[in-house]
């Protein structure tokens, strides 16, 4: 009888313990959430969300589905291996809507970006010195941006449609 | 051996665990992408980059990075035959519009694109106090805007200085590896923009990607070797002066 008496504080100090336990339970319940812990250390939700963020650049396969004739102009030159929107920048929302008109690069800042002389770039990458080349002629007056080789048939301005 | 009660005991919420995570391995918004099935990294072909700038634009217009800050970025650099270890080294705005035309000298002259190395074992999502960093299970590293508290710990701990502080959003910033593009079947921006193939996206899960024989006959390296970052972006004719 005396020995019970004597640790009835401890049950109660233990009922407290469980108590605060209890809450802490509850709390975490509703303050962490549902997907933390999903994978590991954090919020498995969070790779959903940022996967859900709209693209700016189509893509080429998009582009290709429609324009298919400068795919056979591209195909057999020397720009075979750029993407559309290398060049064109991003079209997603033309891509998506196509009512949306792209605005047409302009060559002499375009060709330039790449072409320019320069000693820092590869040697065997095609360089020219835009001043000393074309004496200001527009780049597109000898060449067609889609199939740039000198050689190619030249049937307009660039082949844009 | 023979399983007492007490080890079956420990052991089964461990293999419940563990089934869980072997089971994950959906996201919600990509009903075909399954993340259990790829790890991701970068192939960076030294030797092919001309410096245009493309990949550091194509980033900022597809991610809408600030300007001045970068997710990615190129450096020039310039070693002199006299002194290998000290290399002149320029970033004009992160190369976003090119490069100075560079005079024929001295020494060699290349390009290095720099961005996350989406590391196995990273330092910037060990450091993180809340769990708003992490190395996702196909191998991007990724931020938890909701979740980041701004601290900029991850900045710090970061040996490439890939990260930054959203000017706007006061939280931490980095490259996603396009997470919202590969997850849906697309390259990244960067990668797509290229003009000659010097940056390639690489899935090390997939069997039928061309960096498994790209890796098996080039000597590629990862950028600090030594801080044993577990990185993934794998840097073909890497010189020994780049940082």
């Amino acid at each position: 009888m005396r020995v019970s008496k004597d640790v009835g504080h401890l049950f109660r100090f233990a009922g407290l313990f469980v108590l605060a336990f209890l809450v802490f339970l509850v709390v975490r319940h509703f303050v962490v959430p549902k997907t933390f812990g999903q994978y590991g250390h954090y919020r498995g939700a969070a790779m959903g969300e940022i996967a859900a963020r709209s693209v700016k650049f189509a893509g080429h396969e998009s582009c290709e589905a429609c324009h298919t004739d400068v795919v056979d102009k591209e195909k057999n030159g020397k720009h075979a291996h750029v993407n559309c929107e290398a060049c064109h920048g991003a079209l997603a929302q033309h891509a998506n809507d196509p009512t949306v008109k792209p605005v047409l690069p302009d060559t002499a800042v375009l060709c330039a970006r790449c072409h320019t002389a320069s000693a820092a770039k590869p040697k065997d990458f095609p360089q020219v010195d835009p001043a000393d080349h074309s004496q200001g002629l527009p780049c597109q007056t000898c060449h067609q941006p889609h199939n740039p080789g000198m050689d190619a048939p030249k049937t307009d301005a660039g082949g844009a449609k | 051996m023979n399983i007492s009660r007490r080890h079956m005991l420990i052991l089964l919420p461990a293999a419940a665990v563990a089934w869980k995570s072997v089971l994950a391995g959906t996201s919600e918004s990509s009903p075909n992408y399954k993340m259990s099935d790829h790890w991701w990294g970068m192939l960076i072909d030294i030797p092919k980059c001309i410096g245009c700038g493309n990949c550091v634009r194509a980033c900022q217009a597809e991610n809408d990075v600030p300007n001045g800050l970068f997710r990615t970025w190129v450096e020039r650099y310039h070693v002199s035959d006299e002194d290998m270890t000290s290399p002149e080294v320029i970033s004009p705005d992160g190369g976003k519009e090119g490069f100075p035309v560079a005079k024929e000298d001295q020494g060699k002259y290349f390009f290095v694109p720099k961005m996350c190395n989406h590391c196995a074992d990273s330092p910037c999502t060990q450091v993180c106090p809340v769990g708003a960093t992490f190395t996702g299970p196909d191998g991007v590293v990724l931020v938890d805007q909701t979740y980041c508290l701004g601290c900029a710990y991850c900045v710090q701990a970061c040996p490439y200085g890939c990260r930054y502080i959203h000017p706007v959003k006061k939280v931490a910033d980095k490259c996603t590896l396009c997470y919202h593009r590969i997850t849906k079947g697309l390259t990244t921006a960067c990668c797509e923009v290229c003009p000659t193939g010097a940056r390639q996206l690489a899935d090390l899960k997939d069997p039928n990607d061309p960096i498994h024989a790209f890796l098996k006959t080039h000597s590629v390296q990862v950028l600090k070797p030594q801080m044993a970052t577990g990185a993934k972006a794998f840097y073909n004719g890497l010189d020994g002066s780049v940082r």
